[in-house]
């Protein structure tokens, strides 16, 4: 990882990440967005590092904050947006919206409504590649929601007795929705509770992707090598509201949520590529000018896209339909 | 035909299912060196060992969305719950998510997977060993439910659940499970959706499920004898259910009986009794009747048990009451 092209890689995931949200934020509010909306700014550094690690075939089970997890898995932005807008043209052909993402040929098996079952989903996968004979991984990412949910305990238990191929990849964002972490945990150190399946648990900085980069690297390939599972617990902070349009300070002060944009995955990079001379500024606003490019237009594909045809609005329940 | 119990018969359609396609797995709580509470997977962990046949911890939700997520990457689970009740924890995971990933990756991914269990009452296993959950799987999208009272059918119907890109309930009455029947050899399918004409008959239709099929059969023979023939119906599955071959045999006899051990409200004999009135209301001779499990948790105590469910007996006066009107 010395090199400057995985570098700038990193910086442009996290980049169309948070572009994205933005725009979709944006698009939200003016009512192109129909339903729900949770963003995924502040935790970009998480979906980036991990996903820099997986193939094509490997697959990604995610949450209802899920942008982030699809578009650095290499979900196109514009089938997205188009999704979001409730389009034909969206990811899951208008049938799930933000909260039920599916992209099976970039391997991203689903976003979710439901806080827990993309632990056990993902531990599902990792049991098929293992009985398929593959070095393919699965990944679940969770929110700090999850960790008490029942779907947490047997999913990594499982995972640790079968040593199944996944990652666990807990972003500790410090709120299930406006209830804080603290209240909610006996033991709140999430990285502890790996001793407890069998299995390495690692507690990271969430907000620097280097850091994340380096301990899914070494996660995933003890998952390749037959190894088993890790649990990853980033420890991060989402800088908008829960959900789009919903208030932010009755749970937590504005000074926090300033503090911790200072603490922006993106800036922490850059400062970084500057420091170290890696990249220089004009180089990274260069490639933050070509990422808006990019965004700007999958927005107007997502509004210039048909509408699905109502006619079709049973398809699908089963496998012939 | 040769004769095996019901349990027999879908051995024999997993044990050749598994020897032809290697990407079936079974999942349950002693269903490995054990061979399953029901003997559903006996003698088959020495032929394809623990990876294929994988004891579980008692994690009902746990394995069942471990399921799901295996059936979206390319291998087909079983699922064996050994009791259909045990696995009232894991509804969230056959209802919101397997039930509806085909839909919500508007059919990109498929979902082959089987949940069999046990159900039904008798053996005074009591409440959390005797309930019938097939009405309420049965009302969401996405899901097949498949409810067999006879081993040949039992075979066809877990053959055809094996090669199926659809979840499968797949719901054994416990009652039935040791009951003899003809059994076809070698490749035999049944496809969904197709009722069985168990009984010819000209003066009313009965339509039951599981055990009520076999106690069906006995007040046929008790009224034939008094020279009322009664058609009875076995649907098999029901999701999808067979409306034509109820409706069709209704239009011959102009009186319907449902017969379903289940609770009455919301329940498949509801859903049978509206399809006729709705759509074979002009061809009903009389009101359309149902007779149901008591609406109460099972009891224990056998003459208790005994109260609950619909004997011969009161199958066999209700086709005579229905015959009066």
């Amino acid at each position: 990882m010395q090199e400057k092209q995985p570098f700038l890689e990193l910086y442009r995931t996290m980049m169309l990440i948070r572009l994205c949200e933005e725009r979709l934020a944006k698009s939200h509010s003016r009512g192109l967005v129909h339903g729900a909306c949770h963003t995924y700014v502040g935790q970009e550094a998480i979906a980036t590092g991990v996903s820099a690690h997986l193939r094509l075939e490997d697959v990604v089970f995610s949450t209802h904050r899920g942008h982030g997890h699809a578009l650095a898995k290499g979900l196109d932005p514009r089938q997205l947006i188009a999704e979001l807008y409730g389009r034909e043209t969206g990811c899951s052909r208008g049938r799930g919206g933000s909260m039920h993402l599916f992209a099976p040929e970039v391997g991203l098996m689903g976003t979710s409504g439901i806080v827990g079952p993309c632990i056990l989903q993902a531990a599902g996968a990792g049991y098929s590649f293992k009985l398929l004979k593959t070095d393919r991984v699965a990944v679940a990412f969770f929110g700090d929601g999850a960790v008490n949910n029942g779907a947490f305990h047997e999913g990594l238990n499982m995972a640790g007795i079968w040593k199944l191929p996944v990652l666990f990849v807990c972003e500790n964002n410090q709120f299930a929705t406006e209830v804080p972490f603290a209240c909610s945990a006996g033991n709140p150190r999430v990285a502890h509770r790996g001793a407890a399946y069998g299995m390495p648990g690692i507690e990271l900085d969430g907000n620097d992707v280097l850091a994340v980069h380096t301990a899914a690297g070494e996660a995933v390939a003890r998952a390749r090598n037959g190894e088993g599972p890790t649990l990853l617990e980033c420890i991060t902070y989402r800088t908008r509201p829960h959900s789009e349009g919903m208030g932010d300070f009755t749970y937590r002060t504005r000074e926090d949520v300033e503090q911790w944009k200072t603490r922006c995955p993106i800036l922490k990079l850059k400062r970084h590529a500057l420091e170290t001379g890696w990249a220089s500024i004009e180089a990274l606003d260069t490639l933050e000018r070509e990422v808006a490019a990019v965004v700007e237009l999958a927005h107007e594909f997502g509004e210039q896209s048909d509408w699905p045809n109502p006619a079709t609005a049973t398809h699908h329940v089963y496998a012939s339909h | 035909m040769r004769q095996l119990t019901m349990m027999k018969a879908t051995l024999e359609a997993l044990s050749g299912e598994m020897a032809r396609n290697p990407a079936i797995f079974v999942l349950g709580e002693g269903i490995g060196k054990r061979g399953g509470n029901f003997n559903t997977t006996s003698g088959l962990f020495d032929f394809h060992g623990p990876q294929r046949l994988r004891d579980t911890p008692i994690s009902e939700r746990g394995f069942v969305g471990l399921a799901c997520g295996a059936a979206m990457t390319g291998t087909r689970p079983v699922v064996d719950f050994m009791f259909a009740d045990f696995v009232l924890d894991a509804a969230g995971e056959i209802i919101n998510q397997i039930a509806k990933i085909q839909y919500m990756s508007s059919g990109r991914i498929k979902m082959p997977i089987v949940l069999r269990g046990c159900i039904g009452i008798g053996h005074a296993a009591a409440t959390h060993h005797s309930g019938s959950y097939y009405s309420l799987y049965a009302q969401f999208p996405g899901l097949r439910v498949v409810v067999p009272s006879m081993p040949g059918d039992a075979k066809g119907l877990l053959t055809t659940a094996l090669r199926c890109d659809d979840p499968v309930l797949f719901l054994e009455h416990r009652e039935v499970l040791g009951l003899k029947g003809p059994v076809p050899e070698g490749d035999h399918l049944v496809e969904f959706g197709k009722a069985s004409v168990m009984r010819q008959g000209s003066d009313v239709t009965v339509v039951a499920l599981a055990l009520m099929v076999h106690k069906a059969l006995a007040a046929c023979d008790i009224l034939e004898r008094d020279g009322i023939s009664v058609e009875l119906i076995d649907p098999r599955t029901i999701a999808p259910l067979d409306h034509d071959t109820i409706l069709r045999s209704v239009a011959k006899t102009g009186r319907l009986l449902i017969v379903d051990e289940a609770f009455a409200p919301c329940g498949i004999g509801a859903e049978i009794a509206a399809l006729v009135a709705d759509v074979g209301f002009d061809e009903l001779d009389a009101p359309i009747r149902r007779l149901n499990g008591a609406h109460t948790p099972t009891p224990y105590s056998p003459p208790l048990e005994t109260a609950v469910v619909p004997s011969t007996e009161i199958i066999t006066q209700a086709i005579r009451d229905l015959c009066d009107e």
